[in-house]
C-alpha cells in the first residue's frame, strides 16, 4: 500500500464512521453536525485522489451552505419531540436494503475495476476550467437558471398560504401571545 | 499510486448508509441527510474515475460539479416544502397520520 493509500483509508474510515453515526444518531442536531463531518470527510477523499477544485466546491457548497440550510430547518421546525427513528422491523428491513445495496454496488464496481493500483492522472484546473467554460457552457448557464428558480420556488413555497389559498381559516394558529393580542378572533 | 477499489468501496458504503437513512427515519430533516449521503456517494464515484480512469479527462470533475449545484438547489426547494409542512401541520414526522389535525381543526371549525 503506498503512502496515499493510507492516507485515503483513513480519511475513508473516518468518513464512514460520520455517516453512520449521521443515520443512527437519535438527536436530530447530532446527526446534522455529523453529516458536516461525513461532507468534509467526503472532501478529504477528493483531495487525496487530486481533485482540488472539486474538493474546495464541496467545502464551500456543502460545508458552508447546505449544512447551514439544514440546521436553519431543524431550528425552524423543532416544535415537540418529532420521533426519529421507525419501528424495530422496518429498521431491520432498512438495513438489509442498506447493506444489499452495498454488497451489490461494491461488488459491481470491485469486479468492473479490480484491486489493482493505478497513477492518478486526471486533468488539472486550467482543463475543468476550459471544460466548463467551453464544451459545458451553455450546462452551467442552465444551471444558473435552475439555481434562481430555486431560489424563487423556495420562498414561493415557504411564504404560501397553508392549504393553498389564502383564507384566514386555513392559516396555522399563531402562537398563544400573538393570540391573546389580536384579541378575540372573527 | 493509489488503490481506486478503496474510494468505490467507500462510495458503496456511503450509498447503503443513505438508502438506510432515508428508509428508516422519519424525521423530514433526517431523510434528507440519507439523501445527502447517497448523492455524496455519486460524487465520490464521479470523482475517482475522472482521477484514475478517464485518461486526463475533466468530464467527470466537471460532472461532479453539476452535481453538486444541483443538490444545492434541491436542499433549498426540500427545506422551503418542509418548513411549509411545519407551518400546515406543526410537524415533519413523516410517518404521522395523513390529516389527522386538518380533519379536527376544520371540522372543529365548520
Amino acid at each position: 500500500m503506498s503512502g496515499l493509500d493510507v492516507l485515503l483509508l483513513a480519511v475513508g474510515l473516518l468518513t464512514a464512521g460520520a455517516a453512520t453515526l449521521s443515520v443512527t444518531s437519535r438527536q436530530v442536531l447530532h446527526a446534522a453536525l455529523w453529516l458536516v463531518v461525513t461532507l468534509g470527510g467526503l472532501a478529504g477523499c477528493y483531495l487525496v485522489l487530486g481533485a482540488e477544485l472539486v474538493a474546495l466546491v464541496q467545502l464551500l457548497v456543502y460545508v458552508g451552505a447546505v449544512v447551514v440550510l439544514v440546521l436553519f430547518a431543524l431550528m425552524l421546525t423543532r416544535a415537540g419531540g418529532v420521533p426519529v427513528v421507525t419501528g424495530v422491523p422496518q429498521r431491520v428491513a432498512a438495513g438489509l436494503v442498506g447493506a444489499g445495496t452495498t454488497v451489490v454496488l461494491g461488488g459491481a464496481l470491485l469486479s468492473a475495476f479490480g484491486w489493482g493500483s493505478v497513477a492518478i492522472d486526471g486533468g488539472d484546473s486550467t482543463q475543468v476550467a476550459a471544460t466548463i467554460f467551453g464544451t459545458d457552457v451553455w450546462p452551467f448557464e442552465l444551471l444558473s437558471v435552475l439555481l434562481l428558480m430555486a431560489l424563487v420556488a423556495a420562498v414561493a413555497v415557504a411564504r404560501a398560504p397553508v392549504g393553498g389559498q389564502d383564507d384566514a381559516s386555513q392559516r396555522p394558529d399563531p402562537p398563544a401571545e400573538i393570540e391573546a393580542v389580536q384579541g378575540e378572533r372573527p | 499510486m493509489i488503490r481506486p477499489a478503496l474510494p468505490y468501496l467507500l462510495a458503496a458504503v456511503l450509498a447503503g448508509l443513505g438508502v438506510y437513512g432515508i428508509l428508516a427515519r422519519r424525521h423530514a430533516v433526517l431523510v434528507l441527510i440519507g439523501v445527502e449521503l447517497v448523492l455524496g456517494a455519486a460524487g465520490l464515484l464521479l470523482v475517482t474515475v475522472a482521477q484514475t480512469g478517464a485518461g486526463g479527462d475533466p468530464g467527470a470533475a466537471v460532472l461532479t460539479l453539476f452535481v453538486i449545484t444541483i443538490a444545492a438547489a434541491e436542499v433549498v426547494l426540500a427545506l422551503a416544502i418542509f418548513l411549509a409542512l411545519f407551518r400546515a401541520r406543526g410537524h415533519v414526522d413523516l410517518h404521522a397520520e395523513l390529516d389527522d389535525r386538518a380533519e379536527g381543526e376544520v371540522g372543529g371549525r365548520a
